[in-house]
């Protein structure tokens, strides 16, 4: 049994970007080989029943398996060089059974036969059968239909990994060429590209075939003032999306316009960095914010981060059940909170959502990991606490009849475990926008795009930073602020959400490589908001004197 | 043939591999790897595994085109395939203008990283030392999750100069979190060796259990400005900051913390305490190292920060040629010196202060200052004339590794810790620092 290769990507240069380090899973593969169709269906189909007979016969009494192949593609570039082109692709097998009541899994690379996976569907077993000794408490697992045999394709328009190298490398060598054109030191540009084509069996009856594909063009410009040696950095404004590469073909509908631009489904990349390259140079001379309390006007780019760690993370059942405390931790929003049905998560303005189908998103898929149709659920209703994540093996503890779709895996080599959906702020329902939200604030700042992130363990107190800060009087933008973070409660933070904008300013951001477990596995989720105002929070002024 | 090769079979290997190159230049680095772990939470096992893993990489240059391949099958063809391989991928690939060339063979120092006690690690092995582990906090009526995680591997180095380097290690990591049942106490332990007998699964249990227990019924006490405590697996977690800003390129390029105005660098210049230095040493005992780089360079004792003076940052091999000096591959371990002082003595010396088991989730703020984020946890106790009086709230800080170490007080006697966000083993001592800076309270437990 192998499994996957973790390598980690390191010294090109990322810089200060917040990637300390990028996984790659799989073997280094030329280019083209992407454009291989694949092993057939029919073949994935009998290599699949072969390990559900297989682990039937020797005792299991439910059996999944995940066929894989996982496509990697990385651009890296900094100012005028290509500093790598990573492509890479993993394929392989992982299969998951319950036999005396308790979970095995087994994983098995490049298999091609049906010998292959009954093999591995017996070693499951008899790893579930050996666990089964240390166990307390058997596996529940909440009912499942089987689908039959049935499809789902992520609805991209031009696939990434059809696009040359070449056009990618014009992109960025163009976008970096821009960057210094208009007064930057420094820039560093990625293109990350990734496609999962899974093919899920269980002992259920389904046989599900996907495939899924995501995209993340990113850079960060650093501007030096000769004078000072001080430095300011801008990072794109662009989010991760579950898009192909038309992300990168930004129409003037996907633009927001106001003081800075901004972008919906389609991302420019070249009017970005200009933007960037100018606004780290206004940075250098922006005023030093005065710490105190301020309203908050939190753009998506901004608060999806905010949203990811105080909401997503907070919610999921594995955590609130201790599963996660020696690693990620437990979280605040315990089971009598949720059982009170009056925990006041936020104001009344507070709605989010979680679902695994929002179109462009990063959730968005037809099934997840274990068989279960994707859908929409309420986490927080008129800003109650309503709901957390689960899957088939936790829905029985919050008194549900069915798990919520949320189960991954990063490869298959990982054993599926419960991760984030896309957790979301509903927009407003009465009409309001950008302009009409800052008119009424009488101080306060207006932040843009994510920054330094820090939160405790129990998700209550965190600290953010931000890439663009503007200073509001007297409901008017009346210039750049810098050295800004916010500390704040989980708790008292969304009771301060006093407003949120309409759906017309309703966008996604999200994380790409968000980490969870021991051996830690990535999972790549979308957080989509309208701008939002939070009454006196409190801001830090984060500048030192060394 | 186990995955595991001696140096013999490893030299073998490699030997084959770059027969096949018909490229300018060929270089082969090859790993294998052993790895199990045992997770448990809510006191019981909640997943174990194991991975066995070897992998050959091969890089590929004509000029200054270069091209990276990898496989896991190691039979003659798939060898063949690899190099093949790589060379496709070369003669694909843009030049790229920062490509040295290959090492001429080079002088290692010895530094032994391989113990056979970790080597022969089981999963009953694992089973058993989690058990006691879980026996003690059933017994203490503590809920506990933990994590053990070992590794045996090598790793070795080919190219087509003649360079050869092979690097056999082992490692045990293990982490436990104890809470009281009531969840109004935590407490934390994290030990890792390169041998095994040294790890006491039982005795760290003590450890975080007694953490758990004395934390619970914690007070609020106003954020500010702090004589602390930092345990070493606390200090490890800010100081690693500091090591990974110690890179020349940045500071040349104007965008590091170890950058002056006018393109100049802070190597020579005191930055901290003249009671600071930090050196790295393959061959050190309590936490050998590779006394190579990835690219074949030596590692050899360097000192980086000595009496509060930067002594070196790192130079890639291209930007030591830009910049006409020898290159300094960054280190693979790293060393701080200390006192004599047991962490107990530091506590009796304390007049009023918080004494910090455990920093987590710590985010760059400022890369110019290196100011840092990040919360206390699983342990955080005032001291009030020489004894621990009380636990108290947790607190987020605002703090830079650099301001903390001008307003070191006492430096205690060194220990092996690991670092709770990067995995990392270093040697750090328990810190006593003045005017540490709490901005908020956290309710967390």
């Amino acid at each position: 049994m192998k499994r996957r290769n973790f390598i980690k990507l390191s010294g090109l240069g990322l810089g200060g970007m917040m990637l300390s380090s990028v996984p790659i899973l799989g073997n280094a593969v030329s280019p083209e080989s992407f454009l291989d169709s694949g092993m057939d269906v029919a073949l994935k189909k009998r290599l699949a029943d072969a390990a559900l007979n297989a682990a039937k016969s020797k005792g299991a009494s439910y059996t999944d398996i995940r066929i894989g192949r996982y496509l990697n593609q990385y651009v890296v570039t900094r100012e005028d060089k290509v500093q790598n082109v990573v492509n890479t692709e993993s394929f392989g097998v992982g299969i998951r059974v319950i036999a005396d009541g308790c979970w095995g899994f087994a994983a098995v690379v490049d298999a091609k036969s049906e010998a292959d996976t009954a093999a591995a569907a017996a070693e499951a077993v008899a790893i579930a059968k050996a666990n089964a000794k240390l166990m307390k408490r058997p596996v529940i697992l909440a009912p499942q239909q089987g689908y039959g045999e049935v499809s789902w394709k992520a609805p991209i328009q031009r696939n990434a990994f059809e696009v040359t190298i070449e056009e990618k490398v014009d992109l960025l060598l163009g976008v970096n060429d821009a960057a210094i054109k208009n007064g930057a030191n420094y820039v560093n540009s990625m293109l990350f590209m990734v496609n999962e084509q899974k093919y899920f069996a269980s002992s259920d009856g389904s046989y599900i075939d996907q495939d899924i594909h995501r995209m993340w063009p990113v850079f960060m410009v650093t501007t030096i003032d000769a004078k000072t040696g001080k430095f300011e950095t801008r990072q794109s404004l662009s989010a991760p999306v579950g898009m192909g590469y038309e992300y990168l073909q930004a129409n003037p509908a996907d633009k927001v316009a106001g003081i800075t631009t901004r972008y919906n489904k389609g991302y420019d990349m070249l009017e970005d960095v200009i933007a960037a390259a100018k606004q780290t140079k206004e940075k250098i001379g922006a005023k030093s914010v005065e710490a105190g309390k301020y309203d908050l006007i939190l753009d998506p780019s901004h608060l999806w981060l905010t949203i990811h760690e105080s909401i997503g993370h907070a919610t999921e059942l594995d955590r609130v059940l201790g599963y996660e405390a020696n690693f990620a931790g437990t979280s605040f929003a315990t089971l009598d909170k949720l059982q009170s049905k009056a925990f006041n998560y936020g104001s009344p303005q507070v709605n989010v959502v979680a679902d695994k189908t929002q179109v462009g998103s990063l959730g968005a898929v037809g099934w997840d990991d274990e068989g279960v149709k994707t859908k929409q659920w309420d986490l927080i209703k008129d800003g109650i606490l309503v709901n957390y994540q689960a899957i088939r093996d936790q829905a029985h503890i919050i008194g549900e009849k069915e798990s919520h779709g949320c189960c991954y895996a990063d490869s298959w080599s990982s054993v599926q475990f419960q991760r984030m959906p896309n957790v979301s702020l509903s927009p407003g329902v009465g009409p309001l926008s950008v302009e009409e939200l800052i008119k009424d604030v009488k101080r306060g700042i207006y932040i843009i795009g994510d920054g330094s992130f820090s939160i405790d363990q129990q998700r209550y107190n965190f600290q953010f930073g931000g890439q663009l800060f503007y200073e509001i009087q007297d409901g008017q933008i009346i210039g750049m602020l810098k050295d800004v973070a916010y500390q704040s409660n989980t708790q008292e933070f969304w009771n301060s959400c006093v407003k949120v904008c309409d759906e017309r300013d309703y966008r996604l951001g999200g994380s790409f490589f968000d980490g969870k477990g021991q051996p830690s596995q990535v999972s790549a989720v979308s957080h989509g908001s309208s701008t939002a105002r939070f009454n006196g929070v409190n801001v830090i002024n984060t500048a030192r004197k060394v | 043939m186990s995955v595991i090769l001696t140096e013999a079979e490893a030299r073998t290997l490699l030997q084959k591999v770059l027969s096949y190159s018909k490229a300018d230049e060929c270089e082969a680095n090859l790993l294998g790897e052993i790895r199990g772990n045992i997770r448990y939470a809510l006191n019981e096992v909640s997943t174990s595994g194991s991975l066995i893993n070897q992998n050959l990489a091969v890089q590929s240059a004509f000029g200054k085109k270069v091209g990276v391949a990898t496989i896991d099958e190691f039979d003659e063809a798939s060898l063949e395939k690899v190099v093949r391989r790589s060379e496709e991928l070369a003669l694909l690939a843009p030049e790229n203008p920062e490509y040295m060339g290959v090492l001429e063979p080079q002088q290692y120092v010895e530094s032994t990283g391989y113990f056979e006690s970790t080597a022969k690690i089981t999963p009953e092995t694992r089973a058993v030392a989690v058990g006691k582990s879980l026996e003690l906090s059933d017994s203490e009526k503590l809920t506990a999750a933990g994590f053990l995680e070992n590794h045996n591997g090598y790793s070795a180095m080919m190219n087509s100069k003649g360079l050869f380097a092979y690097y056999p290690s082992t490692n045990v990591n293990f982490s436990l979190t104890a809470r009281t049942e009531d969840g109004t106490g935590s407490g934390y332990v994290i030990k890792g060796y390169h041998d095994f007998d040294k790890l006491d699964v039982a005795a760290a249990t003590k450890i975080a259990a007694q953490k758990a227990q004395g934390s619970v019924g914690a007070r609020a006490l106003e954020p500010g400005k702090y004589t602390v405590i930092l345990e070493p697996a606390a200090a490890a977690v800010l100081l690693e900051n500091l090591y990974f800003a110690m890179d020349a390129r940045s500071a040349d390029e104007g965008r590091s913390f170890f950058s002056n105005p006018g393109g100049k660098t802070k190597i020579g210049e005191i930055i901290v305490d003249e009671r600071v230095t930090i050196y790295s040493d393959p061959a050190h005992t309590d936490l050998p190292a590779s006394p190579w780089s990835g690219d074949g360079q030596v590692q050899k004792k360097t000192m980086w920060i000595e009496k509060g003076v930067v002594k070196n940052l790192s130079y890639s091999r291209y930007w030591a040629q830009q910049k006409g000096v020898s290159p300094l591959p960054s280190p693979n371990n790293m060393i701080m010196e200390g006192g004599t002082a047991t962490l107990e003595e530091l506590i009796s010396n304390t007049e009023r202060g918080i004494l910090v088991t455990k920093l987590w989730y710590i985010r760059p703020v400022d890369p110019q200052t290196l100011l840092l984020t990040g919360l206390t946890r699983d342990g955080t106790f005032y001291i009030e004339n020489g004894e621990i009086r009380y636990a108290v709230k947790n607190f987020r800080f605002n703090e830079s590794p650099v301001i903390m170490l001008n307003n070191l007080d006492t430096m205690g006697l060194p220990e092996r810790t690991v670092s709770t966000e990067s995995n990392v083993s270093y040697i750090v001592p328990p810190l006593k620092i003045r005017e540490f800076t709490f901005t908020s309270l956290s309710d967390a437990i």
